[in-house]
């Protein structure tokens, strides 16, 4: 597997906190990548650096660097409104726009510039598959969003965020507060999508990170303790924190 | 020895009885009377509501006796003073409807710009010191703006356009929006801010710009409440009285050059009532017939409003 991104010593502070501890990583292409640790370790944080996400919040300062197929997303040439559309994010909640099925998934594409109806109707139909909704929308597209169950409205968020092409998807805790059959759905969803994409994943749930993850990382306080195979890391961690985390001892 | 016992036994039934006691007498009367209590402040705005609408209805009545309804609501001539006397209302709901329009053309697309701005660029710091500045600009006495129209405004009109006269409606018109621009601004930034933060982060991060993301997922997920910011303000300029007396002028005119001067239902109102009309006379019972027009158009407006805020509402 050959590495996608690349994190290089980067630190990172929320105004006088230093949220990420000189964070080197490499995470590979096509495969899912799990960060797991405790609440407050830095895991959602870094995953919002992958997209530039923590931009919005004001105060954010970053040292270090990190390359994705290498180019330094941090550097002044880079235009984050086309970064984002390359990296694609799911959230902890699911977060549809007050709109149809159909709009929510065409939003994208159509925020980029694609105004052909057939086109977008393509783009709706492959991307509500490739999120294995198709089949329990396809009658009712014009219907709003939200009379979705919990769990179909992260998989439209999941579609939104195929729809408009990415390499990349990160997903934030994407399962916390879905239902345990929902969340199986979600998690052989990751397993199909990997094929195509690259998924950062964020969780709780060891299980969910033992389950479904090609690559494990373990955060604490901010610092990458440890990162390497998932099978190795859950059979044989390297680092004494790490075995204690994942045998229930403290988190 | 025994007696002792059985008087410890008795004073722990009587203590235990007080303690089992519920019925306070405080509070059930503050029970009973509070709710009166609050009930009656309640019903003082709606007597003194039931009281304006029968006295506006029974004035109206009497006043078409004397003048039919139909040459009141489709006259082009309004002259009640100055005879012949004439008692069609349209010259001064032109009037009134030409400085409303102006007012909104400029309040709504500058309230709404500057609610964008507060509430999707402006840092923290910014918001709150500007907010209470917009606040306190709603609670500028409206003669002093209308002053300002008679006193700026119309001036710089009048260097652009000679023709303008020193009362005109578009002077007024445009000072009226400048009044209700932050009552525009303030309710749609409440509607923007209240749109959850995880609907901007899931068009964020499918690469909308913060403009895409404040006018195609912000503005329409708080179009109800910028809709009723805009009607409220409507009939807020439909009402306005003050500055157009100063600055609109006195003479009912069916006109649609803004730089004539005209004179609005409010204004009229105004001139009768500071005049020396006998009580009881048609152009006394005519400024109760304009009032009670004024009073419908603003009712069906406020309907409008609630009816488009529910049919528009994006449930978030």
């Amino acid at each position: 597997m050959e590495a996608l991104i690349n994190i290089n010593k980067l630190n990172l502070f929320y105004g006088a906190f230093h949220a990420l501890k000189d964070v080197s990583l490499t995470i590979p292409e096509k495969a899912i990548t799990a960060f797991i640790g405790p609440s407050g370790c830095g895991k959602s944080t870094l995953l919002r650096t992958l997209n530039r996400m923590n931009d919005m919040i004001p105060g954010t300062r970053i040292e270090g660097g990190i390359a994705i197929g290498g180019t330094e997303i941090y550097s002044n040439e880079v235009d984050v409104e086309t970064l984002r559309k390359k990296v694609g994010m799911v959230f902890q909640q699911p977060n549809p726009f007050p709109k149809s099925i159909y709009d929510n998934v065409a939003y994208g594409p159509r925020l980029h510039g694609i105004t052909s109806k057939r086109e977008l109707d393509e783009i709706v139909e492959t991307s509500l598959k490739s999120a294995v909704l198709w089949e329990e929308v396809k009658d009712h597209l014009k219907r709003s969003a939200f009379g979705l169950s919990g769990g179909q409205q992260q998989r439209l968020c999941i579609a939104r965020a195929l729809a408009v092409n990415p390499n990349i998807l990160l997903m934030d805790e994407a399962t916390s507060a879905l239902d345990p059959i929902s969340t199986l759905k979600i998690e052989e969803l990751a397993q199909e999508l990997k094929d195509k994409y690259t998924i950062v994943m964020v969780t709780h749930n060891m299980h969910q990170a033992a389950r479904v993850s090609n690559q494990t990382v373990f955060f604490l306080n901010g610092e990458v303790i440890e990162y390497s195979d998932t099978e190795k890391l859950f059979s044989n961690p390297t680092d004494q924190r790490t075995e204690d985390y994942i045998s229930g001892r403290f988190g | 020895m025994p007696r002792q016992g059985l008087q410890t036994v008795n004073k722990a039934q009587t203590l235990s009885k007080e303690a089992y006691d519920f019925k306070n007498k405080r509070v059930s009367i503050m029970n009973k009377v509070m709710p009166i209590l609050l009930f009656l402040c309640a019903s003082v705005s709606v007597l003194t509501t039931i009281g304006i609408v029968v006295t506006l209805i029974s004035e109206t009545y009497q006043f078409f006796q004397k003048i039919p309804i139909f040459d009141f609501l489709f006259g082009t001539k309004w002259s009640p003073l100055i005879p012949p006397k004439s008692f069609g209302v349209l010259p001064l709901l032109s009037g009134t409807l030409m400085i409303t329009f102006i007012a909104c053309l400029v309040a709504i697309p500058l309230g709404l710009a500057s609610a964008i701005y507060l509430s999707e660029y402006a840092p923290k710091r910014v918001r709150k010191i500007v907010k209470p500045i917009l606040e306190v600009l709603a609670g500028v006495p409206t003669i002093v703006y209308g002053y300002f129209a008679l006193s700026l405004i119309t001036p710089l009109i009048q260097s652009i356009f000679n023709s303008a006269g020193v009362f005109n409606a578009l002077s007024a018109g445009i000072v009226v929006g400048i009044m209700i621009i932050p009552m525009v601004c303030s309710l749609s930034e409440d509607a923007m801010s209240s749109v959850p933060r995880t609907l901007r982060d899931g068009a964020y991060a499918l690469g909308a710009t913060r403009f895409e993301v404040a006018l195609k997922i912000v503005v329409p997920a708080a179009f109800s409440g910028i809709v009723a910011s805009a009607v409220l303000a409507f009939s807020r300029a439909i009402g306005e009285t003050m500055i157009v007396t100063v600055a609109a002028g006195s003479t009912p005119n069916m006109t649609a050059n803004p730089l004539d001067s005209i004179q609005t239902m409010t204004a009229y109102i105004v001139q009768v009532s500071l005049g020396d009309t006998p009580h009881g006379t048609i152009e006394y019972g005519s400024i109760f017939a304009v009032g009670m027009t004024l009073f419908v158009i603003t009712f069906l407006l406020n309907i409008l409003a609630q009816y488009i805020a529910r049919k528009f509402r994006e449930e978030y």
